[in-house]
């Protein structure tokens, strides 16, 4: 099974990458962009079947490790 | 005293901490990340700077699982003095030894330079030797060095004497070169125990290599007249 975890910068926490390629952008003449917010994609292949195992420990992964919860946020997906 | 440099793959500055320390008359070890314990007579614990584990996912985030580190937390717990510099202090701030945490600096450069810091408070351990409102030289060398907390829990650090040093310029007016909340550079936990700077102290104990301010900072750990009241 394909686990896919998004993790983001929170809301309000400022992500200065994501400035950077904004004005990039700009600088490039996209200027119908309004915002970039820079996030990190981590796919984790499991040999676990079982679901709503699996979606637990991944969410102990995100909390002890993948994701510093201070200033980030993360979503599970399961890969169909 | 006994000060206990631990070593992980990818820091790159535990050499430099062990002459700095050596040069103010302490004893240096340097202990790998691989021991879980540390010798019986530390009185220090420091985790240097680097890039432990390539710094990857986030800067020290794999290295607070190292096994060096759950006799550090508990050396910490039981009132043990630690000091993280650069890395070392993210790496506390991963292991919630101290409160926040670090994003990439708000230029997105890496920045290596001076840096004039401004003493905050000196009710501490650490900076027992200096005096509030000294203005220290000492380099900086970070690419995450932009200290993130919530807007609530900043007057707490400051009421409990939590702030150490602040970004400044020479003249000690407000400078933020990595755009940390209220330009902390330094901080310590309620208890006084754990610091954690992103300056290296270590690189400045010589006139000849541009400042020796770095010394009265570590020669506060030796400060015996000094007491946690």
């Amino acid at each position: 099974m394909k686990i896919i975890v998004n993790i983001q910068l929170k809301e309000g926490v400022l992500d200065p990458q994501g400035k950077a390629v904004h004005h990039a952008l700009l600088a490039l003449q996209f200027n119908e962009v309004q915002n970039v917010r820079i996030g990190k994609q981590i796919i984790l292949d499991v040999e676990d079947n079982e679901k709503e195992k699996i979606l637990k420990r991944v969410e102990s992964m995100c909390e002890d490790l993948l994701a510093n919860t201070v200033i980030e946020t993360y979503e599970i997906e399961i890969e169909k | 005293m006994k000060v206990v440099v631990a070593v992980f793959p990818g820091t790159n500055c535990e050499i430099d901490t062990k002459y700095a320390f050596e040069k103010i008359g302490c004893d240096v070890e340097l202990l790998f990340h691989k021991n879980n314990q540390l010798p019986n007579n530390t009185d220090l614990v420091v985790l240097p700077g680097g890039f432990s584990y390539g710094d990857y996912l986030r800067s020290a985030a794999i290295a607070k699982f190292s096994p060096v580190m759950n006799p550090v937390i508990e050396f910490a717990n039981k009132g043990g003095m630690v000091l993280g510099i650069c890395n070392g202090f993210q790496m506390l701030l991963e292991m919630k030894l101290l409160p926040g945490a670090m994003k990439r600096n708000q230029n997105t450069h890496f920045i290596s330079k001076y840096q004039y810091l401004k003493v905050i408070s000196n009710n501490n351990k650490f900076l027992s030797k200096t005096e509030v409102g000294d203005i220290l030289n000492i380099p900086i060398a970070h690419g995450e060095g932009n200290f993130f907390i919530k807007d609530d829990k900043i007057k707490e650090l400051y009421d409990n004497e939590q702030v150490l040093l602040e970004y400044c310029d020479k003249d000690g007016d407000k400078e933020n070169p990595n755009g940390s909340v209220s330009q902390i550079a330094c901080l310590c936990n309620r208890e006084k125990n754990v610091f954690g700077l992103m300056p290296h102290p270590e690189r400045a104990i010589e006139d000849l290599l541009g400042s020796n301010d770095g010394v009265k900072m570590l020669e506060g750990f030796l400060n015996n007249s000094y007491s946690a009241n």
